[in-house]
């Protein structure tokens, strides 16, 4: 194990090319939480957290002779996730429109974004105080961003990624990109202007 | 005076406004444009006060335990392809059924005694089961992954090159594997491998990328076929003959499975 410590990305890259299969698991050790923690925010629970870090870092392998040595490859790997998180999100989004439309279905056998669950009835007293209220209306507010907004912002704001690394994601150019932050600032500040404090001048506007 | 947009705020938390210095002296001088920061930064602090549950201390080996026998999947050299464990075994098994076939002809031919004959067969029964069996494990594995692969919206085209390359290497053994048990006279087992190979076939010819409705055909066609359905009953019938040697025949259990399904 005291090995395994010592072992940069690259060596255990190389190695894993080189055939030793178990070199990886070092990688995966290492950078499961980081990815994690970004899938989690994305998808907005657990199992879809898990199921893209899984994905990702087996695309990762496959896609591995891919990886240019000089890169660093926790980055690599979290845009791999993040590329997956967003197909995932859309994907779902899609299937949960088509499961809404036809018929009015008991809860239970819909497969619900528990983010958007969130929003839904007033909340209880009891929930209206304290922070934990405070980071279900966050929650809320999320899940009712598009994915590409969501995935901007979590990349932006809580994994600081720089505005082309994000764009690169989307599939988009800086500009829009930037433009994709914006919007998804905005409809969380909308959304959580009732619980914060402050009054919400040019809230919405870019005037100056 | 004029007044910071909310996108560049925005920009300026985030570290890229490209007028930082003016930015940050505007701000001192301008009460309005702080609070309208302060407004801003509230949003990211309640960012913060959502918290990412831990996924648990042993993630990390869970994480490892579920991709681990999913990995080694990765192309390998043309030349190399001849040497890869799987298909030295599944070439291996073949060859020691051609070795035992030959010798059992012989045996038959000059009237050897029927307990040698009996013999014979069992062992080459028994590397048939073995080698196929494991064939079938691998190709199950292909065929759920196509199966559960989630369902494509648009037209964005679906890669499958990693699931390519593996029904590449099953087609060459399954044909093998289908000719020996036409050999053997298990017209059951035979069958079930020739629908498979047109399948593997299918996918390995595809190109790489598919469209959502060339994947959703060979999905549909797998899912119609019942496929998964006949390739699981066949490998437990295997797995129960390696178990159970002296269990009933493969051959009949596979044309049970044939008739359960007509």
């Amino acid at each position: 194990m005291a090995e395994e410590v010592e072992v940069s990305d690259a060596m255990a890259v190389e190695r894993t090319l080189g055939g030793d299969r178990d070199a990886y698991r070092v990688l995966v050790e290492r950078h499961n939480r980081t990815v994690y923690k970004m899938a989690y925010r994305i998808m907005g629970n657990a199992h879809d957290a898990e199921e893209v870090v899984q994905e990702s870092f087996l695309r990762a392998y496959q896609k591995l002779k891919q990886f240019a040595g000089n890169a660093n490859f926790g980055t690599w790997v979290y845009r791999i996730a993040a590329n997956y998180a967003i197909d995932r999100i859309r994907q779902r989004n899609a299937e949960e429109t088509r499961r809404r439309v036809p018929i009015k279905s008991d809860g239970d056998s819909l497969e619900v974004d528990p983010l958007s669950q969130v929003q839904d009835g007033s909340p209880s007293p009891e929930r209206l105080a304290g922070s934990a209220q405070l980071a279900d209306r966050m929650k809320a507010a999320l899940a009712e961003l598009s994915p590409a907004e969501r995935t901007a912002i979590v990349m932006r704001h809580w994994d600081g990624c720089g505005i082309e690394e994000i764009a690169v994601v989307l599939k988009s150019n800086p500009n829009a990109t930037k433009n994709t932050v914006f919007r998804a600032v905005q409809k969380l500040r909308r959304a959580m202007a009732p619980f914060l404090e402050g009054k919400e001048a040019r809230a919405m506007g870019t005037e100056g | 005076m004029k007044h910071i947009t909310v996108e560049e705020l925005i920009g300026y938390h985030g570290g890229d406004a490209q007028e930082r210095e003016d930015i940050a002296t505007h701000l001192k001088e301008c009460a309005d444009c702080r609070d309208e920061m302060a407004r801003i930064e509230a949003v990211f602090k309640a960012m913060d006060a959502m918290p990412v549950p831990d996924p648990g201390e042993d993630y990390g080996e869970r994480l490892w335990q579920r991709i681990a026998p999913r990995l080694g999947e990765r192309k390998p050299r043309w030349w190399g392809s001849f040497f890869v464990p799987q298909r030295l075994v599944a070439l291996g098994g073949v060859a020691a059924l051609l070795i035992l076939a030959f010798v059992a002809g012989r045996l038959t031919k000059h009237s050897v005694p029927p307990v040698d004959q009996v013999d014979a067969t069992k062992v080459r029964e028994r590397v048939l089961v073995v080698a196929v069996g494991d064939h079938l494990g691998r190709t199950e594995m292909v065929l759920m992954e196509l199966e559960n692969a989630p369902a494509q919206k648009g037209q964005k085209p679906i890669n499958i090159s990693e699931t390519q390359r593996r029904a590449e290497d099953l087609v060459e053994e399954n044909r093998l594997y289908r000719q020996t048990a036409l050999k053997e006279g298990d017209q059951a087992m035979a069958s079930t491998l020739d629908e498979l190979e047109r399948v593997l076939l299918d996918i390995a010819n595809s190109p790489e990328e598919l469209t959502p409705a060339a994947f959703e055909t060979i999905r549909k066609r797998i899912e119609k076929q019942g496929l998964l359905f006949k390739v699981r009953v066949v490998k437990r019938g295997l797995d129960e003959r390696k178990a159970h040697p002296e269990a009933r025949p493969v051959e009949n259990q596979t044309r049970g499975m044939e008739r359960k399904k007509i």
